[in-house]
């Protein structure tokens, strides 16, 4: 009886011990999580997944108050990797979702007001007072910034063209023998 | 000579004797040719005529750009009609850059340069002249052939390998150009291994095809050229699996055949080479096959380039039945097509008309794990379950298992008694992956944008303060200045 | 218009339906064997277990709002109680076909996904199902008789339908005698005296099946010729139990049962050419296919040499069943370009 509590009482006290020596030792300071996922989100601070910039969303996403699917500039990739780091199943079916859109300038209606070149997160516009503006697509990533600031309406963001080189195969139809 | 086993593969019916009997004919001049910009591996050629200039035959009219790219020229002689958006040969049904040109009707060709012995010409030149002809890879892979043998040329490539597989049912292009062509052939062969100093050369042609066996043996006798036959079975034209067969080695899967060697050339590429180094003409035509069910009258035509399926249909006699699907290339790797209104290019070996019949196939049913794909597969994989993974959504799954080193030869959904369109999941699945690819890359060219605008944002700033500090230094240094003279 | 259809545009003449069909065909010599071994009993025990195979499929199937037409074609769901009414006593009440062939096909198909999905053999699931469960009717042999000899139709109905028991011709199979004998301590050469030594065209007492070994043979022979099946499996299964009843009846033949014996008795023909190479719950490849027929033989030999129960085939087919995932798993084939682990090949440096 007596080495019974004597001997779990000892081990209660090494294992107690060496946990707090490991909280110590091990102590991470900051949320190193956010960090990691801020790296991962697209950093050009759209707002579009309602939460104040992509350091937010991050913050939201660590304490699992947002999906990983948040983040419509990132598309699939970005829920993807997200989920992958969050260790979460993630449902990216209904990511693929809205078709890839890019911002295109409708010249006869651009002023050169300059307005959307400033807000551009990606500097993605180019363009200079009293001068039509254009956009250079590789880098627009069709957060909707400029759409909203345009007074004219020039600047909208426009489905991509499927190209030759962006096309692949369908994902084959799984005939379910549904009785009709 | 001994050959090395092989291992998977199967045997479709040949359907070949619809057309190997038939001889070569020419293709009369079409009234109008739509040549693509991009008919081969690599980045596309630049277009270097203008709307209504008037070209001749062979005359260069894009220029490769890049290192992997082929240069692309005027099949006949003409006016540039359009430069533009036209129909591709290809199953999406969307458009590529096309340059279109009317024909004069005088098919005149550019005066050409025309070395006197071409065997005399230096191993870099005819690599050279090999580029300039736009000449690409016509088993299909479309690789531009110059890079190849320059490639080749670095890595001391000690055999030469001519691939006459041509394993695909129904096409008999290959086979009609080696018994009516042997000895330009054979001519092409050596001038390819002159460029790259192979040792051994070889030319594997199927065991099904004696007549070109026959041909190509009486014209390569007293050369360096050994003409070998190979069991005839599908995939026998991949070039990997032409290798192992002659030689036994198997080329690394995170490498080139030249990395054990060797160089893989078809045999009509060997045609082409020897028309590009003899005569200096470019490759603006190529011999197809018109054949299946439906086909009045299949045969084997030379065909300038850019001359649309619906000509070739049209001078085959038309269908003699409606056909049930048209088919770019063979049954096994070809492309159906929702219009014949789509041009030939380098790399098309056939246009095929197959009826219902001919097609066999039904509806999918559950996989019942029989394990047919993978015996059948040349390469190795598991089909059944790479496909069981990406139809749960899971590509990833599917690369672990190897879905990047299949090569889409449509054995195993060709074999898969629930019909599952095997190689349809696996060919979805690579395009997934590439566009999460092409998507990570936008996303980190985005993010290093956006914070460069920060920080450039933060440096204006800074610098503004700066300056507004300096500013204000100064003023009051000149309000001190002349609060001291005021007194 | 049809949507674009991905190559290949061409197939190969063969369908899930032509496979079951060839390996009905090649079940038919023995079945018909049985059938003249063991006269109407066993004809009606055979038509009832397909009946309710094809009744209960039909039933989930409707239950699960899904097309019943093609799945019932495809033939899986009646070979499936056809494999099992052929490791049956030959003349079982009918409630024991029927009960084995809807928990073969409900519960051990349909349950888990329907064809393909299935772990476990539905036909040895049942089995095993039915030998815990009802030990004294799946136990309850017959001896063979010559068609003539048997029981008319009439009187077959009353013993598959009500039950009748027919005492007088009652019988221990062979594997059961033995092991009964053995146990009892009674060493082999007098165990065997006044029995039948098990022959090629069926000789015990024993299910239906399992007695005409040589036929089965013959239908496992045609299946590997028409490729239906490959030899691996069967052959490992037969080496599996043949090479230790070699070695052991060698050393002690008073204890120990012949290799002859362990061939041509119980379900083994059955199980090494129609059961173990069910595609579905078998490994994919050549060589997993044998380790896992090289482990049903060897579990079935040991399970008839030590275990509780005379015959051990269904309990070897389930748990290699179980393990076959594993194999999958650790027996792969080798990728072109690349060694056994997925490496890819080192280049090959200059010859010359």
């Amino acid at each position: 009886m007596i080495t019974a509590i004597a001997s779990l009482t000892i081990l209660g006290a090494i294992l107690g011990l060496i946990l707090g020596v490991a909280a110590r030792v091990f102590r991470v300071e900051g949320n190193a999580l956010v960090a990691e996922l801020t790296d991962i989100l697209p950093g050009s601070q759209c707002g579009q997944c309602g939460f104040p910039g992509c350091s937010g969303a991050a913050q939201a996403l660590a304490e699992g108050h947002a999906p990983v699917t948040l983040c419509p500039p990132g598309g699939r990739a970005v829920a993807l990797a997200l989920a992958a780091k969050l260790g979460v199943e993630a449902d990216v079916s209904g990511v693929q979702d809205a078709r890839p859109m890019i911002a295109e300038v409708r010249e006869e209606l651009c002023i050169g007001c300059t307005r959307c070149f400033k807000v551009c997160p990606t500097d993605a516009i180019m363009g200079a007072a009293q001068q039509i503006h254009s956009v250079f697509r590789e880098a627009c990533t069709a957060c909707g910034k400029c759409e909203a600031v345009c007074p004219t309406e020039s600047i909208t963001l426009q489905p991509v063209q499927l190209t030759l080189h962006a096309w692949y195969w369908h994902k084959p139809v799984t005939q379910t023998t549904i009785a009709a | 000579m001994k050959l090395f086993k092989l291992r998977g593969g199967v045997h479709p019916q040949g359907w070949k004797e619809l057309a190997s009997e038939r001889e070569i004919r020419i293709l009369p001049l079409p009234e109008r040719l739509f040549v693509p910009l991009q008919q081969h591996v690599g980045a596309p050629a630049q277009p270097l005529v203008r709307v209504g200039e008037h070209v001749l035959k062979g005359q260069l009219i894009a220029a490769s750009q890049g290192f992997i790219s082929a240069a692309v020229h005027s099949p006949t002689s003409g006016r540039i009609s359009a430069i533009g958006d036209y129909a591709a040969a290809h199953p999406s049904g969307l458009t590529a850059p096309t340059v279109t040109i009317a024909s004069d009707g005088d098919d005149r060709w550019l005066d050409t340069d025309v070395p006197a012995d071409p065997f005399l010409l230096t191993p870099e030149d005819i690599a050279a002249r090999v580029g300039k002809a736009g000449i690409v890879g016509l088993g299909g892979a479309t690789f531009p052939s110059a890079v190849k043998l320059n490639l080749s040329r670095k890595n001391n490539v000690h055999t030469l390998i001519i691939n006459g597989g041509e394993c695909e049912p129904y096409i008999t292009c290959d086979d009609r150009l080696m018994r009516e062509h042997a000895s330009n052939i054979i001519e092409g062969v050596r001038l390819i291994r002159h460029a790259v100093g192979a040792v051994n050369v070889m030319v594997g042609i199927e065991e099904n095809k004696p007549a070109a066996l026959f041909a190509m043996q009486t014209a390569a006798a007293g050369t360096e050229v050994k003409v070998i036959a190979v069991p005839a079975m599908y995939p026998m034209g991949w070039d990997k699996q032409m290798i192992r067969a002659l030689t036994g080695r198997e080329v690394p899967a995170d490498g080139r055949s030249a990395d054990i060697g060797v160089l893989v050339h078809n045999v009509a590429t060997a045609f082409a080479v020897r028309d590009a180094v003899r005569f200096g003409r470019p490759l603006v035509s190529r011999l197809v096959t018109v054949s299946g069910g439906a086909v009045a009258e299949p045969g084997n035509l030379m065909v300038p380039v850019g001359t649309l399926v619906e000509t070739l249909f049209g001078y085959c006699g038309g269908f003699s039945s409606k056909p049930a699907r048209l088919v770019l290339g063979g049954p096994m790797m070809g492309m159906e097509l929702s219009t014949i209104n789509v041009p030939v290019v380098k790399g098309t070996s056939g246009v095929l008309a197959l009826t219902k019949g001919e097609i066999g196939r039904e509806q999918a049913s559950p996989c019942i794990r029989c394990s047919s794909c993978i015996r059948a597969c040349p390469v190795g994989l598991l089909p059944l379950q790479m496909a069981a993974h990406i139809r749960a959504g899971d590509s990833a799954g599917a690369v672990s298992q190897g879905l990047k080193d299949c090569i889409a030869c449509g054995c195993c959904s060709f074999v898969c008694p629930s019909h599952i369109p095997l190689v349809h999941y696996f060919n979805f699945a690579k395009g997934e992956l590439m566009e999460q690819e092409r998507g990570k890359l936008k996303q980190e060219a985005t993010k290093k944008l956006a914070d460069e605008r920060i920080a450039r944002i933060q440096r204006i700033e800074q610098e503004r303060q700066a300056a507004a500090a300096k500013r204000k230094a100064a003023r009051e240094a000149r309000e001190l200045a002349a609060k001291a003279g005021t007194v | 218009m049809n949507p674009i259809a991905h190559s290949p545009h061409a197939h190969a003449p063969i369908s899930v339906g032509r496979v079951m069909a060839l390996v009905m065909l090649a079940l038919t010599p023995a079945t018909l064997s049985g059938f003249w071994l063991y006269g109407w009993p066993a004809v009606n025990l055979w038509a009832v277990s397909l009946l309710a195979a094809l009744l209960g499929e039909a039933l989930v199937l409707r239950l699960q709002q899904r097309e019943i037409k093609p799945v019932l074609m495809d033939g899986s769901g009646i070979l499936t109680a056809w494999l099992l009414v052929l490791s049956l006593p030959p003349w079982a009440p009918w409630w024991i076909a029927v009960l084995g062939s809807l928990f073969a096909v409900i519960i051990s198909k349909q349950l888990y996904g329907g064809l393909g999905q299935n772990p476990f053999n539905p036909a040895m699931a049942a089995r095993v199902m039915l030998l815990i469960s009802f030990p004294v009717e799946m136990t309850t042999w017959t001896a063979p008789q010559a068609f003539a000899r048997a029981p008319g139709w009439l009187e077959s109905l009353s013993i598959t339908f009500s039950g009748a028991q027919v005492d007088a011709i009652a019988s221990a199979s062979l594997l059961g005698h033995v092991k009964t004998e053995f146990t009892r301590g009674i060493e082999w050469q007098q165990a065997m005296s006044g029995y039948h030594a098990p022959a090629l065209w069926g000789g015990g007492a024993g299910s239906m099946g399992e007695t005409a070994a040589l036929f089965l043979l013959v239908g496992g022979l045609f299946l590997i010729y028409k490729r239906v099946i490959t030899w691996h499996a069967p052959a490992a299964m037969l080496a599996g139990v043949v090479v230790p009843a070699m070695i052991f009846s060698a050393i002690n033949p008073a204890h120990f049962a012949g290799p002859l014996y362990h061939l041509l008795s119980g379900g083994l023909m059955l199980g090494a050419f129609f059961i173990i190479t069910d595609p579905v719950t078998s490994p994919n490849t050549g060589t997993g296919q044998f380790i896992f027929g090289l482990g049903c033989g060897l579990l079935t030999w040991i399970i008839r040499t030590w275990g509780g129960y005379p015959e051990g085939v269904a309990f070897a087919v389930m748990l290699m069943n179980a393990a076959t995932p594993i194999i999958d798993h650790y027996v792969k084939p080798r990728i072109y370009g690349r060694n056994r682990r997925g490496v890819s090949l080192e280049p090959v440096k200059k010859e010359s």
